[in-house]
């Protein structure tokens, strides 16, 4: 019997040696954000799943509770639990940050692309726009639009999106230049292949490159964005539980119930941050390159 | 002296230096990198000695060690470095563990250091003065302003930057690249160091400017200072140097007086790297040990069909280019004529080497011969047609009769690709029938071949290779489409002297096999002589003189390519 117990033990302690050290596929953060992220999507597609409590039940014997076994994550005001409310949330906030993110891209890639392509007086026009639009402040032009298009999920979609394009709309036109400068570029033009064919083969692949890693940034920042928004009470109205919002009602509570603050806040930075590092990680291995230490 | 001692215990009993202790001993020194599992050895057991006025020069490749034996000596080998030496002693007091701040101390003012590439080692946003009397303050020699002026301007005197005055308030991009390295030599010297350490000093120069150099350092050592020069350049080397340390893979191969490393060199890898220099001498020779390719079958055909076709069409140039004139317009917005009323003509099977110092707008000429550039006047002609003239679309189908090798090949590289990617992509534009697939596969696995290549390479990053072999694969991309001229823009200028004769040799044995025409483009005189049939020399902008390249180089009749001839360093004390 103690035999066993041993053995299984070495089997144990085997496995996590070959999890820390060099035996291992994937860096740790690879397999911490991976597993966050698995935990979101869930979340954003069944909530049910995950959620310990109906995020909506309210109970008046146990408000702004800490937390504890059974609400996990605590309650708030109206003794909801935390813990289901930022599950519940996740789904919002997700597709606004995956959504607006694309948006904005997909914008930037267009009009980058094609400032970056033209010269001329074409790409002078859009640079001066982006410049005109990049000196408003994000939060600026993500209100503007929410104020001509009220509060709604895709509102928050769009205003977020287009109020973070011109940034990366600059920077897709730099990298296209800088791509089209390159001694590659001319080497293909001076082996006789056409414009279109460099264009797909060589100047949007590298200039888009980069892009794979703005996006995975983007989309945390793009929720950052809608939280805030949220926050100021422009974002989606409660008693909807996206994490913004969520910030947003526990602002009163925060001196006698820190967790209301705090919880949503790690649930931001927990997707943001996995995001990220599975894009760039993905974006690494992709692209070949040595990892620097 | 083989007695090992404790570095601190003797750095207390520091003595004055007698007259018997040489200025830099260098006793087994040994330096590696990276963490103790994984330790990669770089410098192994190096010993030697440095004497007042006197030259040691270290030679070797790229990744001999001979730079990290430099940093060594004023202890910049990193953070990630493992110094370890028997003795390491400068002026007599052991220099073998020390801390950051006596490493400051003696920076600059006992041991100078010149670092290769000015334009990074200098502060972008600093005028070249500021720069240099920051070596002065830092070491509290001279605090005050109009005396630190003073002799800032002096050291920029004495380091032959014309106009003190003005170029003392200059950025160092507003200096040109010899000034530059001039004044990072003024910052070395600026405290009078004892030893002065020049880490390829002239390596990114022209040689006119390189020879100012070599006077400077030569003057240096006449002063009685000590100067350790590194430098792959042996014909540098055999003009300054006392003394030669030859290293390989961290170690030292040979060490001896320039005499007897080049008159009676002991070592075979001396005698490959003394062989390896391309010169008037080495003309028709091969300079590397490296084989020639195994030709295929296939490419023998071709070689036949090409020659038949040759002697029908030997009669009319297969490039000639007729008074081509560039001009760009510089920062300032003023116009300025890059290439003047430059014509050559480019024979089947011949190589034109062009030869100018940097700036004298030979590049901008390749660039026009293969129409990447329309010149503003003038205009060159492919077999007897259009080509500049042409516009790009009815270009474009013979653009893989003209191919390019550039100086840097990662650059001419997607990074994405790898190198079967970029050699397929080459042969896309083969003319006649289209390649299927596996035809495509083998057809890269013999070019690689041709090249010198093993097939393994086909599935690495260009990053994954070494300079030579990232050049090897820009020739076998050139060579895909089977062009009949192949532009070579500085194709070995970065390469070291062994990788350069195999690059060399490599073209050579492709132009007789495939019989294409070169259109060799180097500030090299060495490299353009051993290659060429003729020679155009060029100097800002306009085509000094042309001819055959033995009467060019031989017996120059304009004062500039004398001139630029005598500038270039010869090797001395050679056996005939």
């Amino acid at each position: 019997m103690s035999f066993a117990t041993s053995s299984a033990g070495h089997a144990k302690a085997f496995i996590t040696a070959r999890v820390l050290t060099g035996a291992r596929r994937f860096p740790v953060r690879v397999y911490v954000a991976a597993f966050f992220m698995a935990f979101f999507l869930i979340a954003a597609i069944e909530p049910k799943l995950l959620q310990t409590h109906d995020p909506l039940m309210l109970s008046l014997t146990s408000p702004l509770k800490a937390p504890s076994l059974t609400h996990w994550l605590g309650t708030d005001q109206s003794g909801r639990d935390l813990y289901s409310r930022i599950v519940a949330g996740t789904g919002h906030s997700l597709s606004i940050g995956l959504g607006a993110t694309a948006l904005s891209l997909a914008l930037a890639l267009i009009l980058g692309v094609t400032a970056g392509l033209s010269g001329g007086w074409i790409d002078n026009v859009l640079s001066r726009l982006f410049d005109a639009l990049f000196a408003l402040p994000t939060l600026f032009l993500a209100l503007l639009f929410v104020s001509l298009l009220g509060t709604s999920v895709p509102t928050l979609v769009i205003a977020v999106g287009l109020g973070t394009s011109p940034g990366y709309a600059r920077m897709v036109r730099v990298q296209v230049l800088s791509v089209k400068a390159t001694s590659y570029v001319e080497a293909a033009r001076a082996l006789g292949h056409s414009p279109r064919r460099i264009l797909f083969k060589h100047i949007l692949p590298n200039a888009i490159s980069p892009l794979a890693t703005m996006f995975t940034l983007g989309v945390g920042q793009a929720i950052i964005w809608a939280s805030g928004l949220s926050f100021l009470g422009l974002g989606v109205a409660p008693p909807s539980s996206e994490w913004g919002a969520l910030l947003n009602a526990g602002r009163n509570y925060v001196i006698y119930a820190w967790w209301l603050e705090v919880m949503p806040g790690i649930a931001i930075a927990a997707l943001a941050l996995s995001v990220t590092v599975v894009g760039q990680y993905v974006q690494q291995r992709l692209e070949g390159r040595i990892e620097l230490p | 002296m083989n007695v090992t001692y404790p570095a601190a215990s003797f750095r207390q009993n520091a003595t004055p230096p007698a007259a018997s202790v040489p200025l830099l001993g260098v006793q087994n020194l040994n330096v590696s990198f990276g963490p103790a599992h994984s330790r990669r050895d770089v410098v192994k057991s190096v010993s030697f000695t440095v004497e007042k006025g006197r030259c040691v020069a270290i030679v070797g490749e790229s990744g001999s060690g001979k730079s990290v034996t430099a940093r060594t000596l004023v202890g910049l080998t990193g953070a990630r470095s493992h110094v370890q030496a028997d003795r390491l002693t400068f002026q007599g007091k052991s220099i073998d563990h020390l801390g950051d701040t006596e490493w400051r101390a003696l920076r600059g003012k006992g041991i100078g250091f010149v670092l290769q590439d000015a334009l990074v080692s200098l502060d972008p946003l600093r005028p070249v003065g500021k720069e240099i009397g920051e070596a002065l303050t830092v070491h509290r020699a001279i605090r005050t302003g109009a005396e630190l002026t003073e002799r800032v301007l002096e050291l920029l005197k004495l380091v032959g930057v014309p106009e003190p005055a003005v170029k003392a308030r200059q950025l160092p991009h507003e200096l040109s690249g010899g000034q530059r390295q001039r004044a990072l030599i003024a910052t070395a010297i600026a405290l009078d160091p004892a030893l002065l350490i020049a880490d390829e000093p002239t390596t990114a120069l022209d040689v006119t400017i390189q020879a100012q150099i070599l006077d400077l350092l030569s003057e240096t050592r006449e002063r009685g200072k000590a100067v350790i020069l590194i430098s792959h350049n042996l014909a540098v080397v055999s003009q300054m140097a006392d003394e030669v340390i030859v290293m390989r893979h961290g170690e030292i191969v040979e060490h001896g007086s320039s005499e007897q490393i080049f008159g009676n060199p002991r070592h075979d890898y001396t005698r490959s790297l003394l062989k390896a220099i391309p010169s008037v001498q080495s003309r028709g020779s091969r300079l590397s040990s490296y084989k020639a390719p195994r030709f295929i079958s296939a490419e023998r055909d071709v070689t036949k069909a090409l020659a038949q076709s040759d002697i029908a069409q030997r009669s009319r140039p297969l490039l000639e280019a007729e008074g081509l004139v560039k001009r760009f317009r510089g920062p300032d917005g003023k116009l300025r004529t890059v290439v003047n009323d430059v014509s050559f003509r480019l024979g089947h099977g011949e190589t034109l080497g062009i030869v100018g110092e940097s700036g004298s707008g030979k590049t901008t000429v390749a660039r026009m011969a293969l129409a990447l550039e329309r010149p503003d006047l003038g205009e060159v002609t492919l077999e007897g047609a259009l080509w500049t003239a042409a516009t790009e679309k009815e270009r474009r189908q013979r653009r893989s009769d003209i191919s390019v090798i550039y100086q840097d090949p990662l650059s001419s590289f997607d990074p994405r690709w790898s190198i079967e990617r970029v050699i397929d992509d080459a042969l896309a534009r083969r003319r006649g029938d289209p390649l299927d697939r596996a035809s495509r596969r083998s057809e890269v696995s013999e070019l690689l071949d041709l090249v010198g290549l093993s097939s393994s390479f086909r599935n690495r990053r260009p990053l994954e290779l070494s300079g030579g072999q990232r050049q090897r694969v820009a020739i076998a991309r050139a060579i895909a489409p089977r062009p009949k001229i192949i532009v070579c823009d500085e194709p070995v200028a970065a390469l070291d002297v062994s990788i350069q004769a195999q690059i060399l040799d490599l073209l050579g044995d492709l132009k007789s096999h495939l019989r294409v025409s070169y259109l060799f483009i180097s500030h090299d005189l060495g490299v353009v002589h051993h290659l060429s049939d003729r020679v155009l020399v060029m100097n800002h902008g306009v085509a000094v003189e042309a001819g055959a390249a033995d009467d060019v180089f031989l017996r120059p009749r304009q004062p500039y390519t004398r001139k630029l001839v005598a500038a270039v360093p010869q090797l001395r004390f050679q056996a005939a």
